[in-house]
């Protein structure tokens, strides 16, 4: 029970838009800007309240995609489940940039049966089989969710960003690894490939812990798709955009709910 | 050709007497429990921040299969500006880090590893970082090339000390 509760307020945490909820999904590596040809970053993730401070859930490392420069998917060392985080380590030899990606897509269903209310999470083919027939007030949804971070080795580069054109991704125009205090870093969200216009973007830098005040700083893309920040301080930045619409691949979903989350260090001048 | 000589022969004085750049940079003695020599970049910007000259890069060379690269990114500044690009040793410009102390750094224009520099405003840059330790970068402004001697110095408060620039026309 307090597992399937624990999926439960996991899923809920993967598909809630972020204003409606705490909860925030996060990868953060130990550097993201890396020398020498035998380095290796080591990456927590999870979903928690304060960032970057595992306190809620670890994140789910199945769906964990991690693309090198030269545009192979590599997989992850060490990987491990705890209470709270889940770990891996990676090795960087390429030099070049790094995606780090927990790719979340599927369906979401809400149902009761039996006066009782019932939620489940996965594969479109599998809906079928797992939504009891005699369910009422089926209610689906599909969900595309997109969690990221980026390690670079050397000069930032490579195709590990080129854009898969599924859900809201992110597109570099300054480099996600090329991030100064004071300066301005701007970047393309994309929707399915196309540019992401008049979307929200917030940005709250890390160690909420130790301040009172959330600080979020927000801004809204532009028509193609843009947005900048400047950063006030150094330190990681969990960036994040959501938005919802009808293009659903499966006749029961009528809506998608979409999400983009990067987190991003940002180093003093 | 022959016809050019003679201009050519004029130049010569000229070169023999190129102008160059003495460069002072301390080390400051620490008093830490924990103590390693810092890693030291020297180079020179143009104004846009684009590197014209990568002067001096020390770091701990002498660690097994190159494993001292690992913090060269810890000179964030040099990392960013040039260090990224580089295949580490640089011919004539990287060595092993260097004890506390003054360090004498001499560059002659037209010879490596400063070349020739475009008369122009610059800023020579120097950034320490250290193991266990902090990071500071110091900047020093200077026209080049100076049509008199000119000192120019700047003084670190952590990692660096005293930089003297002396430039000569």
């Amino acid at each position: 029970m307090k597992h399937v509760l624990a999926r439960a307020v996991l899923c809920a945490a993967l598909v809630l838009p972020v204003a409606a909820q705490a909860h925030k999904m996060w990868m953060v590596p130990s550097a993201t800007v890396i020398s020498g040809d035998d380095a290796w970053v080591t990456v927590d993730a999870a979903v928690s309240n304060d960032l970057y401070y595992p306190d809620h859930f670890p994140a789910p490392l199945d769906a964990l995609v991690i693309t090198a420069p030269d545009g192979s998917i590599v997989k992850p060392e060490n990987a491990a489940t705890g209470k709270y985080r889940s770990t891996f380590d990676l090795p960087v030899p390429q030099k070049g940039t790094y995606r780090l990606a927990i790719v979340n897509q599927g369906l979401f269903a809400n149902y009761e049966i039996d006066g009782q209310k019932k939620r489940w999470r996965g594969k479109p083919e599998d809906m079928k089989s797992a939504i009891p027939a005699g369910a009422k007030q089926v209610q689906v949804s599909e969900m595309a969710n997109r969690v990221e971070t980026f390690v670079t080795q050397g000069s930032p580069g490579g195709s590990a960003l080129k854009p898969t054109n599924k859900g809201l991704e992110l597109v570099p125009v300054t480099s996600p690894n090329d991030l100064m205090a004071g300066e301005k870093a701007t970047f393309q969200l994309l929707l399915d490939g196309k540019p992401a216009a008049n979307l929200k973007v917030v940005a709250i830098e890390g160690a909420t812990r130790y301040r009172n005040a959330q600080g979020e700083m927000d801004t809204t893309t532009d028509k193609d798709g843009k947005f900048s920040f400047t950063w006030p301080n150094a330190g990681m930045y969990w960036v994040n955009a959501s938005t919802e619409d009808t293009k659903t691949s499966v006749k029961e979903a009528k809506q998608r709910r979409l999400a983009y989350t990067a987190t991003l260090e940002v180093l003093p001048q | 050709m022959r016809r050019n000589l003679p201009f050519v022969l004029c130049l010569v004085p000229a070169l023999a007497r190129a102008a160059d750049m003495n460069l002072s940079v301390e080390i400051p003695a620490l008093k830490v429990a924990e103590y390693h020599r810092p890693y030291v970049a020297v180079w020179v910007e143009r104004e846009d921040h684009s590197v014209a000259a990568n002067l001096a890069v020390w770091y701990d060379t002498k660690k097994a299969d190159g494993e001292g690269t690992k913090w060269l990114k810890d000179m964030r500044q040099w990392w960013r500006r040039t260090g990224r690009d580089q295949n580490m040793p640089i011919d004539g410009v990287s060595g092993a880090t260097r004890p506390a102390g003054q360090h004498q750094l001499r560059f002659a224009d037209g010879k490596p590893p400063l070349g020739t520099l475009p008369p122009a405003h610059y800023e020579l840059v120097v950034e320490a970082a250290r193991e266990v330790g902090g990071r500071e970068a110091q900047r020093i402004p200077f026209d080049w090339p100076a049509t008199r001697p000119v000192h120019l110095s700047a003084k670190g408060s952590e990692e660096l000390g005293q930089i003297d620039l002396d430039l000569n026309p």
